[in-house]
């Protein structure tokens, strides 16, 4: 940890001392060195970065840093209100829930499974989506119809439906849930990187490369696809919600996790019944989840500034 | 101020605040320009002329700020109007204007007649019934064949040279006094530009309007202006008759230009003109003259010291701060290091690298997924060979198929029939990675040619790394010097293409084709993109690089100057044919087909005492899915015959020269006494 921090400070004076864009070698700053020189100034990038850390970290030693077993029933101490409100303990900070079981545990306990499903998940779809979508975009033709094809499928069939259908059938548990829901989320990437694809697949760079001899493969792949981070990028924040909701909706169904395991989308899915008398049982995992996607965005967003560069010399 | 004065600007100054600093695009300029007069206002791609026409007729974009002592638009100040004023009164009524992109300047989703009738119908009171009157006399007057049934057509039915006509037509609609054509033909072929620059001073005679003619292109200028203003970096630095300027021009920024256009001075005997060093950041003042980085003539004072504005004459100005010491200088020697150097008079032609025999291409196109399949023949039995270390240059107007012959030869278009080879190998036959090492391609625009998520050094080594050339240390010494080659500094080694300018972009794209050692390279009009001054210096590179580098060029291009400064043979291509092949001074001086002439007539060279030609050919390009039948040339030639409609020319030799046309002897025979 010591040494990067060293060395990152080391190139950022160096190049405060010599002319912008140079080093010693004069060849400038390598893309690397200067990304992160870039990201060091991005404050939404910190931020979001530093968020999902924090989150990271309490996901990594929920077992540690969790004040209660979160599968601990107390059925005395049911619907605790959180410490600041009216009737709320030191004990059990941000109150109980409907079992007793201490809710600021669960919480911790919960970003477990919600970060795992909703990046899991997310990234999932990301490979199908954008793999489809770069074939059927860069060779068009019969190709692209059948992936048109598969797509048309995919929409035409309610997504929960085919999800309820898919767990009934494989059976319950987390992994599951995420291949699922990632298999039935890659729609948008794929629209969006066959647009893009298309667009690209005309212009004189791929012609050059071509003419070089790179083979199809590794056009779309070093040529094409680095080209579509962007929107990748905020197609992917965009899924890790909707990734997270729907095992949320999942859960809800009884189809999702397993009862006791907590995850955010099964808090709010049972604190749903008491939402009326104890609207923080959905209120607090709805604030972790907003954080969570906040944090996503800012650090999407960070990562695509820092790795563009609009400005001539 | 002159009674006669149509426009009158004074001190006129455009500022557009950015996110980190103010752009001073236009610094203080005055302009007078008299009724009936064109006005040139030429100048490299940002030096700010653009947004003078955006400033006169207040629609800079909103963020910018427009300030200026007047702006006298025949007796009312247009400077301190109000913008309801100016839409009512003067906007598209009494100033028309005219822009560069004749795609996207009409409304796709509008019938012309609507669009034509709308401008005059919403400044006047007039019937729909007079507009439409109005709309087809003057398409009629602007070439466009039966204009009554035109008015209800779609612009997406009207190729790009009928579109700015029917542009053309619009900004006429309401009898302007005053009409600002913006690049008007820049969008264009040769040909069509000729037509359309024919036609704008037609019709300025005839309605006796003034223009203003926004361009980059000195030879447009040289043949329609009256005057000359010289813009750079946002101010005007010369201005003068369109005779005085180009003739004996004053400013060395104005003279440096004019030694970057080929065919200035004269044959391909010379050197391009460069000028060296990039325009000044736009932001901030300018301490003393913005040319000084730039200029061979500096002095301390220019870097310093506010310059004077000199009159030589009446509207005869330049700034400058001293050149009248080198006045008498020709400016050959201005920057005699760069023109001293002849360039090497054409070598024995070497063994044949490169061999295309008999090849057709055709594409089966078919609009939506129901449509009719019809065909579309790009290429018809064409046949070339190009010998090693020579410089083939092929000419023709978009559409002519030039394209399509150029990824067949790099063996990324599969002919119907007929073969390419290279050297001994038929190329269908080589591994993708051999046909790379003997042939690579340079494109138009540098902007698309390069993946902007690459650096440069990437792009550049990237060839050696897909083809497993050398080690890595071996690859990357190796960039470093083709970068010194094509001369690129190494700071930008690991630059985005983004961070480069389009000339330094295009030395990258230079690097790339070249770092395999080709044999051949392909050129795609490699500096239509550019402007002058950077196109100078690109060709200039690519002729020094042939020499070092011992390269055999095929050069497309559509500029006839660039061919003649450039090219030892021309094969002339129209609608997927070649009509026309030869030494490049027989082409050039005397043509055997018709095309050719036509070709050559409508290149404008920079000669202020001719006048725009009178278009020879009729018509405009066809479109290759209804190919004329017996000679393509046929519908648009002056001496077409019973003979030619019916039957295929067949090729024949005629000095040397390889044409393509029943008339051939008879037209050469005729050019030569004519």
């Amino acid at each position: 940890m010591m040494t990067t921090r060293q060395t990152l400070s080391d190139a950022s004076i160096a190049s405060v001392e010599t002319p912008p864009g140079h080093d010693e070698a004069g060849l400038g700053l390598s893309p690397t060195m200067a990304a992160l020189k870039r990201a060091r100034k991005h404050h939404g990038l910190k931020i979001g970065f530093g968020i999902l850390l924090v989150m990271a970290v309490f996901a990594l030693f929920a077992p540690w840093l969790a004040p209660h077993d979160p599968y601990m029933q107390n059925l005395s101490l049911r619907m605790l209100p959180p410490v600041w409100t009216e009737g709320g303990s030191w004990e059990y900070l941000l109150g109980t829930d409907h079992l007793g079981r201490d809710y600021l545990s669960r919480l911790i306990h919960g970003a477990r499974i919600s970060m795992t499903i909703g990046l899991g998940a997310a990234s999932i779809g990301a490979v199908i989506g954008v793999t489809l979508g770069l074939i059927a975009g860069y060779f068009g033709g019969w190709i692209d119809q059948a992936v048109n094809f598969l797509v048309t499928c995919q929409l035409a069939v309610p997504s929960l439906l085919l999800i309820m259908a898919l767990v009934f059938v494989i059976g319950q548990s987390v992994t599951v849930v995420i291949f699922v829901i990632g298999a039935t989320h890659w729609v948008f990437y794929l629209v969006v990187t066959r647009s893009a694809t298309l667009r690209l697949r005309e212009l004189d760079f791929v012609a050059a490369a071509n003419a070089m001899g790179c083979s199809k493969f590794q056009i779309a792949v070093r040529e094409v696809l680095p080209n579509l981070v962007n929107q990748i990028m905020v197609i992917f924040t965009l899924e890790v919600a909707v990734a997270i909701l729907n095992e949320a909706t999942l859960s809800f169904l009884g189809l999702g996790i397993p009862s006791p395991l907590p995850s955010w989308g099964l808090m709010i899915a049972e604190g749903k019944t008491a939402m009326f008398f104890q609207p923080w049982l959905v209120i607090l995992p709805g604030i972790a989840l907003f954080i969570l996607v906040i944090a996503i965005n800012l650090l999407g967003d960070g990562v695509r500034d820092v790795t563009v560069t609009n400005r001539r010399n | 101020m002159s009674t006669a004065s149509i426009l009158d600007i004074q001190d006129l100054s455009v500022e557009i605040p950015t996110d980190s600093a103010t752009l001073k695009a236009v610094r203080g300029i005055s302009l007078d320009l008299k009724r009936g007069e064109t006005l040139g206002i030429v100048g490299e791609s940002g030096s700010g002329k653009s947004m003078i026409a955006l400033a006169i007729m207040n629609l800079l974009p909103p963020s910018a700020r427009r300030a200026a002592a007047s702006i006298n638009f025949d007796g009312s100040d247009l400077a301190h109007a109000g913008e309801r004023e100016l839409a009512m009164k003067v906007r598209g009524q009494r100033i028309g204007m005219i822009f560069q992109e004749p795609m996207t300047s009409l409304n796709p989703v509008y019938s012309i007649g609507r669009q034509l009738t709308e401008t005059m119908t919403l400044h006047r009171k007039v019937s729909r019934a007079e507009a439409e009157k109005r709309a087809i006399y003057l398409l009629e007057k602007v070439g466009l064949p039966d204009p009554a049934s035109r008015l209800k057509q779609y612009p997406h039915e009207l190729s790009g040279g009928q579109r700015q006509r029917v542009m053309i037509a619009m900004a006429l609609m309401n009898e302007p006094e005053l009409l600002i054509a913006d690049e008007p033909t820049t969008a264009l072929d040769v040909t069509i530009q000729a037509q359309i620059l024919y036609l704008l001073q037609d019709l300025q005679k005839e309605l006796g309007m003034s223009m203003i003619l926004i361009t980059h292109d000195l030879g447009v200028v040289s043949r329609s202006a009256d005057k000359i203003a010289v813009m750079y970096a946002g101010d005007i630095v010369e201005t003068g008759t369109a005779e005085e300027v180009l003739r004996n021009p004053q400013h060395p920024y104005t003279q440096g230009l004019l030694e970057c256009v080929p065919g200035y001075r004269g044959d391909a005997a010379h050197r391009l003109g460069s000028i060296p060093g990039i325009v000044p950041s736009m932001t901030g003042t300018i301490r003393g003259c913005a040319f000084a980085s730039r200029c061979p003539r500096v002095v301390d004072a220019c870097k310093t010291e506010v310059l004077p504005r000199k009159q030589l004459g009446p509207g005869r100005t330049y700034v400058c701060h001293d050149p009248d010491a080198t006045r008498n200088q020709s400016t050959a020697d201005l920057h005699s290091a760069a023109n001293e150097v002849p360039v090497e008079l054409p070598k024995t032609p070497g063994e044949k690298v490169l061999t295309v025999d008999g090849v057709s291409c055709t594409f089966s196109v078919r609009r939506g997924l129901f449509g009719k399949r019809r065909s579309l023949k790009a290429l018809d039995n064409v046949s070339l060979d190009i010998r090693k270390g020579e410089v083939l240059a092929l000419v023709g107007e978009s559409g002519c198929g030039k394209t399509t012959l150029s990824r067949t030869i790099m063996g990324l278009q599969q002919p119907d029939a007929g073969s390419v080879s290279l050297g001994q190998h038929e190329i269908s036959t080589l591994p993708a990675w051999q046909r790379a090492r003997m042939i690579q391609p340079i494109f138009q625009d540098p902007y698309s040619s390069l993946n902007p998520r690459k650096t440069i050094g990437d792009i550049i080594g990237r060839p050696l790394v897909v083809n497993h050339i050398g080690t890595k240390p071996e690859q990357l010494a190796k960039v470093h010097k083709m970068m010194e080659h094509v001369g690129l500094p190494r700071r930008v080694f690991n630059s985005y293409p983004d961070q480069l300018s389009g000339g330094q972009r295009q030395r990258a794209a230079i690097g790339r084709a070249l770092i395999m050692d080709p044999e051949i390279v392909i050129c795609d009009e490699p500096t239509s993109a550019l402007d002058v001054s950077v196109q100078a210096q690109i060709l200039n590179l690519l002729l020094d690089l042939r020499d070092e580098l011992d390269l055999t060029y095929l050069f497309v291009t559509h500029d006839l100057s660039v061919v003649q400064h450039m090219a030892d043979r021309v094969a002339v291509m129209y609608l997927g044919e070649i009509v026309e092949c030869g030494e490049r001074r027989q082409v050039l001086t005397s043509p055997k087909h018709p095309y050719t002439r036509a070709l050559l007539d409508s290149a404008l060279s920079i000669s202020p005492d001719l006048s725009v030609p009178a278009p020879g050919l009729s018509g405009e390009f066809p479109n290759p899915m209804n190919r004329p039948y017996g000679c393509p040339f046929h519908p648009r030639c002056p001496m077409a015959e019973q003979q030619c409609r019916e039957e295929v020319p067949r090729p024949e030799i005629i000095d040397t020269t390889f044409v393509k046309c029943w008339k051939a002897r008879t037209f050469s025979h005729q050019a030569k006494h004519h």
